[in-house]
């Protein structure tokens, strides 16, 4: 799960990690009245208008902008809200901005990097910053590792004092900032660990000409499967960030994602589903979606899941790629049977079943009268479904 | 011959009153699996449906004095299914195959530390994975048996489903299986594919590999150097998720392209550079296998 950065700044606010004042608004109103508070806390004129998107890369697009008066800062509120903002992560459609964070001016000193998430190698959560602040951390990586420091938290013992002191020592930094650095470090790894967090970016981090250190952005992403444990942050959900049918898909807990191509995907298991997109593409096909139904759905979720396909306007062939185990070939011919009397079919499907129950399975499609194309295995189903779709591309 | 599971076998079901622990320890008593006993907390001396004659205990600890259990299966809901694993491993079980889809990050982290340090014997395989079967002798998890044919390919997989797909080619082109392992999709887990591979290097009735990996983390590359550098059996490899668009998780926790990371192409060229045959499509993963063998 994704949140806003205003969000992720409340939520280091409450675990005393400092970030900059800041007010949000969900208007261009709220937003002008937020200007002279924030500036009247920070006892700074200069403020910072930016956009609230999901998507990274938001100063590039021009989603960011540092206003040194009153005047200017509402010019750039109506600037900023309302526009389709495109960035490198959000596609050349953009996002449109429909909330902003007012934040007061600081007089940076240095920028710096600090991210944390699951070292899966060594199966502990690791703390990696740089004093390369600001820049393409992924091109940091590449060009000068040796310049990304890391610093693993041991399980049993949570983060130590020793490691803020090392890591400060390697960014350059001492005296009362090193201190500073030591509790955003002390409270920033306490708040990754009780809320679940499974990635975690201040980019920047940065340092003040009066000694202190900030988290100038906030990237906070949760683990979905400790959702369970923080109901707190169903609120902080933002429909208009997600894709509708991933959102219905969501619903049914189902494993969906869109795609940009014309082939709706329906499979049981991540793995097959991931390699069905693949053989459809190694065909000269595109998939449409990535959908797993899980092993242990009901004809109901097969049926919801069946709608979301047929749904999507772009999709001209159907295939259905199903290994059953725990999931028994009856209840998707069941399922996709309920789902096509319900909506109908206007497009061709391609039917591939084997595992449990195959026999019964395809024995109710084919008594269904339903004009299905019945597929040997997955490369004979890929193949028919690219040719149903109007061929390779 | 075989790993991990066999005919010494003495299983207990951790959450065998919930329908899917219920359903599956009735699938491998089927299958000839000897189910010993079943585990919920509070449902002790209560029978089951369909598995009368397996005792059922509040803890795993009973089963292990009672019922003499070594290996557990764990069907457990996720926000009590790291509890599980541990309570397995402190009560003296050697084997631990945890099926449970949806466990936290953190939860795991911390079950690994301490296993890793409290209890370095034990052997943790999953969570979120199909589990193992020894084709023929025993199967723990939730795969369909009659797809498998006792034979002398190993077979080690992040994919359940995928599983699947290569056994039922590999059975259909007569090729049996000594053991398939569901190493699972989650980001921290028990059995890496460098462990798997060991086990099948030095298992005699293991006589080829296929490795069945999909994008996300590194496991793959690490596991090609270790193919290159210790094992002369023929291994045959598939990878999921080629056309996987980065950022999107894939389904599973762990299957996802970050920060430039875990793409296919990347564990493909690993292979490949490691002298692996590398199959080109899902369809044709017994065939690559076959050929290398014919």
């Amino acid at each position: 799960m994704k949140i806003h950065e205003y969000q992720g700044k409340q939520l280091l606010r409450k675990y005393g990690v400092p970030v900059p004042i800041g007010i949000p608004a969900m208007s261009v109103e709220e937003a002008i009245a937020a200007v002279p508070t924030v500036q009247q806390q920070a006892g700074t004129d200069v403020v910072v208008v930016k956009a609230q998107i999901h998507a990274g890369g938001r100063g590039k697009g021009g989603g960011v902008k540092v206003a040194k008066t009153r005047a200017d800062a509402e010019a750039a509120i109506k600037q900023i809200f309302g526009m389709q903002l495109v960035t490198p992560q959000t596609g050349p459609a953009g996002k449109k901005v429909q909330r902003l964070l007012v934040e007061q001016g600081l007089a940076i000193e240095h920028e710096y990097y600090l991210g944390m998430l699951l070292d899966r190698g060594t199966g502990r959560v690791t703390v990696m910053a740089s004093a390369e602040g600001g820049m393409d951390i992924e091109e940091v990586a590449a060009t000068h590792p040796e310049k990304i420091f890391r610093e693993g938290i041991n399980p049993g013992t949570g983060w130590q004092e020793w490691q803020s002191r090392r890591l400060a020592k390697n960014l350059g930094l001492s005296g009362k900032v090193a201190q500073e650095l030591a509790t955003f470090l002390r409270t920033l790894t306490k708040c990754y660990d009780e809320m679940d967090c499974s990635m975690l970016e201040i980019n920047p981090l940065v340092t003040t000409k009066d000694g202190r250190v900030l988290a100038l952005d906030a990237k906070i992403n949760f683990d979905d499967n400790a959702l369970f444990r923080h109901k707190e942050l169903e609120e902080w959900v933002d429909p208009s960030e997600e894709d509708p049918a991933e959102r219905e898909a969501k619903k049914w807990d189902l494993s969906y994602i869109s795609l940009e191509g014309n082939i709706g995907c329906m499979v049981n298991g991540a793995g097959l589903a991931m390699s069905t997109m693949d053989i459809i593409k190694y065909y000269g096909g595109a998939p449409a979606n990535f959908l797993d139904v899980g092993g242990g759905a009901t004809a109901e979720k097969v049926t919801a899941a069946f709608k979301i396909i047929t749904t999507d306007p772009d999709v001209k062939a159907i295939f259905v790629n199903i290994f059953g185990g725990i999931m028994k070939c009856d209840t998707i011919a069941q399922g996709v049977i309920t789902a096509v009397k319900e909506v109908g079919l206007k497009v061709p499907l391609v039917v591939r079943l084997e595992g449990t129950n195959v026999e019964l399975g395809k024995k109710m499609l084919a008594d269904s009268g339903l004009n299905i194309v019945a597929a040997a295995d997955m490369a004979d189903g890929a193949q028919k479904a690219v040719k149903a779709a109007g061929g390779s591309k | 011959m075989s790993v991990l599971v066999g005919y010494d076998t003495r299983l207990v079901v951790q959450g065998m009153s919930g329908s899917a622990g219920a359903f599956h320890a009735r699938q491998m008593v089927e299958y000839g699996t000897r189910v010993v006993a079943g585990v919920t907390p509070g449902k002790g001396g209560s029978k089951v449906e369909g598995l009368e004659k397996v005792p059922m205990f509040d803890t795993v600890g009973e089963a292990v004095q009672k019922a003499g259990a070594n290996t557990s299966v764990v069907y457990v809901p996720p926000p009590f299914a790291a509890d599980s694993i541990l309570e397995a491993a402190a009560a003296g079980i050697d084997l631990v195959i945890a099926i449970t889809e949806g466990i936290p990050a953190r939860d795991m982290v911390r079950v690994k530390y301490v296993l890793d340090n409290e209890y370095p014997h034990v052997t943790l395989v999953g969570p979120n994975c199909p589990g193992v079967i020894t084709p023929g002798q025993c199967k723990v998890g939730i795969m369909p048996g009659y797809i498998h044919k006792p034979g002398g390919v190993g077979v080690v997989s992040r994919s359940g489903t995928l599983t699947y797909e290569v056994v039922g080619q590999l059975t259909a082109l007569g090729l049996g299986q000594s053991t398939a392992i569901g190493i699972g999709g989650d980001p921290v887990k028990g059995t890496d594919f460098i462990d798997a591979l060991a086990w099948f290097a030095d298992d005699p009735g293991t006589s080829s590999i296929f490795m069945i990996g999909e994008i996300g983390g590194d496991s793959e590359e690490r596991a090609a150097q270790f193919i290159k550098d210790n094992i002369d059996k023929p291994v045959a490899a598939f990878i999921g998720g080629q056309t996987a668009p980065p950022g999107k998780r894939m389904g599973h926790a762990g299957a996802i392209i970050s920060g430039g990371k875990g793409a296919a192409a990347d564990k493909i060229a690993a292979l490949k550079a490691a002298g692996i045959a590398v199959a080109p499509t899902p369809a044709e993963m017994g065939s690559t296998l076959a050929k290398l063998l014919a």
